[in-house]
Formats: C-alpha cells, structure tokens, sequence
C-alpha cells in the first residue's frame, strides 16, 4: 500500500481509469484444535480464541432427522426440542430461567445427520453453562405434559407452513427425489407421523440416539484445554447410551417425473426447486463441485443469478447448492420468480446447468473469479467463536483430517476448467433432474407443457 | 466495554471513523447516507431503496456492475434500506483496502454517468420481486403495510414501508432516480467507518485521496414529524393464512431518547423468550396462542412497540386480548420483578458483548460507529449505550410502561384468514392493504 501525499489534490492523484491490484493476503492460520476423548467416548475439542470474552459451546450428537424410525418424522427433532424442557427436580420453566439468568444465547438445530445443541455465554459463567448444558443434552426430563404441549406446538408449526411456498417448496422437493430414504423427509415430520409419537418414543430415542461416543464438545473462548477437559469430565461422567440410532438406506431411489407442480392459486410468484440427489461430503470430488457451484449460482455473480435476476429481472435472487451430508445429499436449484417468468426461468436455469456440465464450459476469467472469491476471504469465516466452533463442527461431522483447513486454499486452487466441467457432469444428469414449482397452475400450466419435459404432474399440497 | 475509534471530517463534510482490530486479516468498509423511506414522498414511496439497488450496478470508471471485482478480491459485501439510513458495507482481505475505497467512491462520487434506462427498468423489476418474495406471497407479510398505516397519518414519512408501494414503483421515473441521487448520496450527508486490520494514518489518507475530491451537496435537514394516536384503531385484513394473528401497537419514544431502553426491556420481558411472562400465559400454561414476540421498534423521529401473537387453534384473538392486556395492566401496577431486571442486565451486557465480536456486515463494529455518529453525532456512544440499559429501575420501566402501553391509544390489527373476518378482533374496520 503506498503512502499517498496528504497534501497533494488528491483528487489528482486518483487513477480511475483502472482498478487497484489488491496487495497479498496475510497468511491466515485455522486456529489450533486441542483434542481429547473422555472414558466414555465425549470427544472433548477447545480452540482458544480470547478476542472477547466469550466462550462459545457446540454440542454435537452425530444423529438427526436420518435417524428417525420409519413411520416416525420428526421423531429426532421433537426429541430435540425437548432437551431444554426440564431435568431432574427442574421444571421446564426453571431450566428456561436458569438459561436466562446466564445471558446465554441457547440453541438446539437439527439436520439430517445431525443434533446440534450450542450455547455462548460471557466467559464468566463457563462452568455454569457447561453444567447446564450436559443437564439438557444427557438428563432431559421428557415429561409427559410438555412432550403433548411441544407436539402440540409443532403441528400448530405444520399447520402454517403449508402456507409458506418456500417450506411447501422445500418437503415436497425432497419427497420427490428421495421418497423413503432417510433423507426423503424434512426434520419437522408430518401430521400423520406426530400425531402417532408417544413420550415413550422419545424417551428411547434420547437413550438410543442422543450418546457420548457419537458426540464432540466444542469449546471456543477464552479456556484452557486441560482445564475445559476436567470440567467436562464432572458434568458428563455419568453419560452413557446404548444402540446405535442409524437408520439404513432403504431401496433405490425414486425417479420422479421431471415437472411436477403444487398449485397455489393467484401467487403473485412461483417457487422453484431444480435438482436431484448427487454426491456426499467425502466425494473425492468435493474441492472442484464448490469451485463449480460457485460459478454456477453460488454467489451473486454467478451464471444463474446474473441470468435470471441482472439479466431479466425475474427475481429478487437465484442460487444452488451441494448440500453435502453423510450420505450422498441433494443439489437444489432454488429461486422464486414472478409467475409470468416461471417457464422461462425453467427453461434458462435447465440451460445453464446444461451448459456448465460441458457445452459452455466455465471460461478462465469465470474460474479464476471463482476461486479467488472462495479463497482470499478464507480468514473471515473464523472471526467469532461461533464461526470457529462450526468449523470445527464440520471436521467432527464429517471425520474431516485436522489439516483440512489448511488444505481448502490449495486445493480449491488447484481446480482446473476440465475438473469444473468433469464433476458437474458426472453428478449432474439433466435426464435425472426433478422440478418442481410451487404455483398458480391456472395461468402458468401451458407455458409449463411447452418445456419439453412433459405435463407437469400435479400434486396435493398435503401430500407432504 | 467500548469501540476506540479515530475521528477525522474531510474538507467536503465526509465524517472518517477509524478502528483498529488486527485479530483477523480483514478490513470492513462501512458507508452510512443518512436518507432513507421517511425522505420519501407520498405517491413516490419505496424510492430510496430502489436507489440503493442501483448503487450495485456499476459508475463511471467502473460500469460492470458492482460485486465483481470485490468478490474477486476475496470481498463479501452487502446494502439495506431502511425509514432512516441507507448503508453500504464491504468486508475485504486487508490488502483489498484501497479496491473497496476506489469502488465506494465511484459510486458516491460519478454514479450518474453510468446510469442507464435499460438498469433503472431491471432493477425496478427486480425490487417488485423482492416485494412478492418478501410481503405478497408471504403470509402475514403485509402486516407491515397495514400496522404503519394505521399508526401514522397519511403524510407522516413513517406511513409507508420501505419497500414501497406497487404503483408507486411503477411509476417512478429515471429522472427522479438523479435528483434523489444529487440531493442525498454526496460527502456532507455520509459517514464512513473502516474497522480491522488496517493502520490509521495509511487508511486516512487512503480515504481522502479517493473521497476527498468528490463535491460535497446541499446540507439535509432532519426532518421531524409528530404524531399521535387519539384512540384505539382497530383494523383487519384477510390473508392466505391458517390461523389469525394478533398485532397490537403503540407509538413510543425515538430511538435513544428517553424511554427508548425502558421499553426495550418491558417488550422483552413480556413476550421474548420462554421465561416471559406472555408467553408462559398464552403458550405455555393456557396455551390459546402458537407463538407471541414483541419489540420496541426504535427509530430516528419516534418509534413503536408492538406485540404479536397467532391464535392456537379453537381460541380466539379476543381472548389473546384479553391476556395481553391483564398482564401489561400488572406490569404497570406492580412492576418487574427484582430477578426481572437483574436477567435484563446480564442480558443486556452479553448482547453487548456479542456486538464486538466482527468488525463488518450488519451489525458490526464499523456499523455500530456509524449509527451512533450518524443518530448521535457520537461515535463514542457504546458505552453510554449499554450504560442506558444497565441504569433501568423497577420504577422507570414501571412508569414507561404506564405512559406508553396505553389501552386506549393503540392499533390493533388483525390478520385472518380468507372469508374468516368474523375471526378479527371484534369492533375492527376492513383495511385495504396491498
């Protein structure tokens, strides 16, 4: 950086007729994961990260809403929700003021491989929230009465969602390309399968799923390894589980037609989902499909949402996405567009993954800008406590090596133009991608049987 | 607790705010226009976010559009609107100082030039679908249409939203694009903060050679509006909904002005999280309601609490009434409890804490050091912000809510669903809401 005269009009001294060249990237180091497993299997992980004084706690349970037991979604995730409703001697009401007295900021997110529970607090109250945080997570009460009371809740939940396209969107879309997978549901389970629940279901299903030896405890802050691992040693000695929790994978997947539609009359636009089931987090091919998404809708500059929203407006925004898992997880295209542009938001989005598996392949500007734009801003993806813990959360997840960090820059910058085009099309097969809208049928139906891709198949909208 | 910063006012009005943090190799560029939806005009609302929407679309000496060469550089970066401020942020790897700066000044100093017919008409149809996205095809998502109608006049700048209305979109012209543009986006009417890993003498001086050219533009005067609400309006619409909710709504105290933390306090204690008091009533032990929340809604002329709540199937909005009004009645009568305000302390000081933790994007750092030079002409109001929380009393947030809180001067809307209006609260006129 030069050091410009203060004195001098400055207006002069600008050179506009060009863009500066940013100077070098500080080499910024992922920081160190100390690591130690307790008798009882609770992987014990603390980075130390003293900016401010907080110390942020991830709880991670290598379970979720794949586990749940045939005929059973939302069995995970009610069993989730749980966890904070009371323990012991304590009511629900009094776990959730002993949170509050603390300022904690608590959460329990649920996924399909995964139950998240985390918690930050003023570094302060580390001992107490860690204690707190083992008493919800080993010793919830999962009493009768706020079990009726949560489920009672979440049906409410599925009761309003059907009036939001995008959730509409979301179930049915992994119904089509998943079906009975594990997978094939979101977490919040249906009205059918909650309604069956019983107390009891989720009492096994803590016992069997929610276990030390499928779990890590992150601990971000300002915290000493071996100081964080004796307070972790008292609050969860007396973890255990038995069973294992995993659901297998059952038959093939369904192939599902390629239009389908749940109609929403007069919607002003129609939710869009493009994708299909593609690959799992330990594919060897996993640097190059980021590089690719990236270029493809993963950021605003991509081909999508230049095309769809720069270039004809249709929409507010246009992304994709690998969202990779365990098993081998879904690509969705996901956009929603004004309901006279659907088809031809369609037809462009289709061409232009189309066009990235091989007849346009990504130009050199369009690798070089990707890249670039997923590797020099590396650093800010570690600025708080939390960031760290979910990344330190992913390594757990997916048995990821400790140098994974430090390898993501050079081998994202090692993904050539041929890899791009090779990995998109061995993971994306246009004869095999579903879509599915969202939609005023009344208006939009001819455009839609002028695709190419056969009448859309009209589904219930509570068929989900 | 504070944010040390550097203060600096270049030649042509442009207040440079400055905050070392080399924790990460990042720097935030942070840019506040003090214009937003309340310099709007009747008939030409959603105004100053369609503009700041264009701001993305490339100047003069950069006419490609704006998020290319900053992602390039490793850059995430983002604007918002809202009825007070309009701000532009960056957060770059440090070497990406001076591309950002270069970027930002283009833009305030030479937008014109590259504005274009065939851009205006994109973006004005890429704003219509984010209001379909965001408000008409969302449920309940005009309930911000109706509360801010019924609560001011139609010619107080809070009437509308920032979004705007469809018809007033529609008919805006490129014209009125470059006289909003003359009239706000210039150096005397913006503040910009750099926080993180920069050193402050280069970052100053780096500031002034690309913005302190730029011409500054008339002064703004701020402008301030009164209003009042001389009864209890009630109103209703029919949505796509299952189930009817509830908003209640009164006019408070502007954003740091008296009251403004008090009533931040007395919402959260009534209806955030589980341990408040409405929603152990209406969920947790009577169970008429699915959800309830509230907010003091803090703004630059004066704000508005709210209180919100969706009937649990088989109940009815007049028994959510009902509740809600019993229970502010006792936290007016008696007050909060002593644990009540000992957890809105620790609260408050955690909430503070997580603030300093990024030095960009909303939120962080170099927006916080905007918002209060911006508001306040005082950078150094962290402190003094938190200290306004920590210094309530049972007494203060007592009589705040005895003053504000009012039965009698409110709105109260509700939303229902198609065909359902006898599910509104009862005595409320149809609203017309789009």
């Amino acid at each position: 950086m030069s050091h410009p005269e203060r004195s001098a009009g400055h207006a002069l001294t600008v050179d506009r007729d060009r863009l500066p060249v940013p100077g070098p990237t500080r080499v910024f180091p992922f920081p160190a994961i100390e690591k130690s497993v307790l008798p009882n299997g609770l992987r014990v992980w603390t980075v130390n990260h003293t900016q401010v004084p907080l110390v942020a706690f991830t709880l991670l349970v290598r379970r979720g809403a794949a586990s749940d037991p045939a005929g059973m979604d939302g069995l995970a995730a009610v069993t989730a929700d749980m966890l904070d409703e009371g323990s012991g001697e304590r009511s629900a009401i009094e776990m959730h003021e002993a949170l509050a007295r603390l300022g904690a900021q608590f959460d329990t997110d649920i996924g399909s491989d995964a139950t998240v529970t985390s918690v930050t607090v003023l570094s302060r109250f580390t001992r107490h929230a860690l204690e707190l945080l083992s008493d919800v997570v080993v010793r919830p009460a999962i009493r009768d009465a706020d079990f009726s009371r949560v489920r009672q809740l979440r049906l409410h939940r599925l009761t309003q969602l059907r009036d939001m396209p995008g959730a509409v969107a979301d179930r049915a879309f992994l119904k089509l390309i998943y079906g009975a997978h594990p997978y094939g549901h979101s977490p919040i389970g249906s009205e059918a399968s909650l309604a069956a629940m019983h107390v009891d279901d989720a009492r096994a299903f803590h016992a069997r799923a929610i276990r030390p030896e499928v779990s890590t405890l992150i601990a971000v802050g300002d915290c000493d390894h071996g100081e964080m691992v004796r307070m972790a040693s008292d609050a969860f000695a007396d973890w255990t589980g038995a069973g294992d929790g995993e659901r297998p994978d059952e038959g093939s997947l369904p192939q599902a037609a390629r239009l389908n539609i749940v109609p929403r009359p007069r919607a002003p636009q129609s939710e869009l989902r493009i994708g299909q089931v593609s690959a799992p987090r330990d594919t060897p091919d996993y640097h190059p499909l980021v590089v690719a998404n990236t270029i493809l809708g993963g950021q605003f500059v991509s081909r999508i949402n230049l095309n769809l929203r720069e270039d004809k407006g249709l929409t507010y925004g246009a992304r994709t996405a690998f969202e990779f898992r365990r098993r081998s997880g879904p690509f969705v295209l996901q956009v929603s567009v004004q309901t006279s542009g659907t088809a031809r938001a369609i037809d462009e989005s289709l061409g232009e993954i189309a066009g990235i598996r091989g007849s346009r392949p990504v130009t050199p500007a369009e690798l070089e800008l990707g890249i670039a734009a997923l590797t020099r801003g590396y650093a800010r993806s570690f600025e708080t406590g939390e960031q760290i813990g979910r990344a330190a959360l992913q390594l757990a997840l997916y048995d990821l090596p400790d140098d994974y960090f430090e390898q993501f820059v050079p081998r994202i910058e090692a993904v050539t133009a041929d890899d791009v085009s090779r990995v998109m099309a061995r993971h994306l097969d246009p004869a095999r991608l579903v879509t599915l809208v969202v939609g005023d049928l009344d208006v939009i139906g001819r455009d839609l049987s002028g695709l190419g891709l056969g009448d859309p198949v009209v589904l219930p909208p509570d068929a989900f | 607790m504070n944010i040390p910063f550097t203060r600096h006012t270049l030649g042509n009005g442009l207040d440079v705010l400055l905050h070392e943090d080399h924790a990460c190799p990042i720097v935030a560029v942070n840019i506040w226009y003090h214009v937003g939806s309340k310099n709007e005009q009747p008939g030409r609302t959603g105004f100053a976010h369609l503009f700041e929407h264009l701001m993305f679309e490339g100047s003069q000496h950069h006419d490609h559009g704006f998020f290319q060469p900053l992602q390039g550089a490793g850059a995430t970066l983002n604007g918002s609107t809202n009825a007070d401020r309009t701000n532009y942020w960056e957060v770059v790897p440090s070497g990406a100082l001076e591309l950002a700066l270069w970027m930002e000044s283009d833009r305030m100093g030479y937008l014109l030039p590259a504005l274009t017919e065939a851009k205006f008409t994109n973006q004005r149809d890429v704003v219509l679908n984010e209001r379909r996205q965001n408000y008409e095809n969302r449920p309940y998502g005009l309930a911000p249409m109706a509360l801010l109608a019924a609560l001011f006049p139609a010619d107080h700048p809070y009437h509308w939203t920032t979004i705007g209305d469809i018809a007033d979109l529609q008919a805006a012209k490129l014209d009125e694009v470059r006289a909003f543009f003359r009239r706000y986006y210039h150096p005397a009417n913006a503040s910009i903060a750099l926080a993180g890993d920069v050193d402050p003498d280069q970052a100053l001086a780096l500031v002034d050679r690309y913005f302190g050219g730029i011409e500054p533009g008339e002064r703004v005067d701020p402008i301030h509006v009164d209003a009042s609400l001389s009864n209890d309006v009630r109103v209703h619409f029919e949505d796509r909904v299952e189930l009817p909710r509830l908003y209640l709504a009164w006019l408070t105290p502007a954003m740091f002005a008296e009251g403004d933390a008090d009533l931040d306090l007395a919402t959260d204690l009534l209806a955030n999280g589980k341990t408040s008091r409405l929603y152990r009533r209406l969920v947790f032990d009577e169970r008429l309601a699915t959800d309830v929340s509230a907010s003091q809604n803090s703004r630059e002329m004066m704000g508005y609490a709210q209180i919100t709540a969706t009937a649990a199937p088989g109940h009815t909005l007049a028994e959510i009434e009902r509740v809600i009004f019993e229970e502010i009645a006792r936290l007016a009568a008696d007050g909060p409890t002593d644990a009540e305000i000992e957890r809105g302390r620790v609260q408050a000081e955690t909430q503070f804490m997580f603030r300093l933790q990024t030095v960009g994007g909303f939120g962080g750092k170099s927006d916080q050091l905007n918002a209060y030079n911006v508001f306040l002409k005082d950078p150094a109001y962290f402190p003094k912000d938190l200290e306004r929380y920590q210094s309530c009393t049972k007494a203060s947030l007592q009589a705040i809510v005895n003053r504000y809180l009012d039965p009698s001067h409110r709105v109260t809307l509700s939303i229902v669903p198609h065909g359902r209006a006898s599910l509104a609260a009862s005595g409320s006129v149809a609203a017309a809401v789009s």
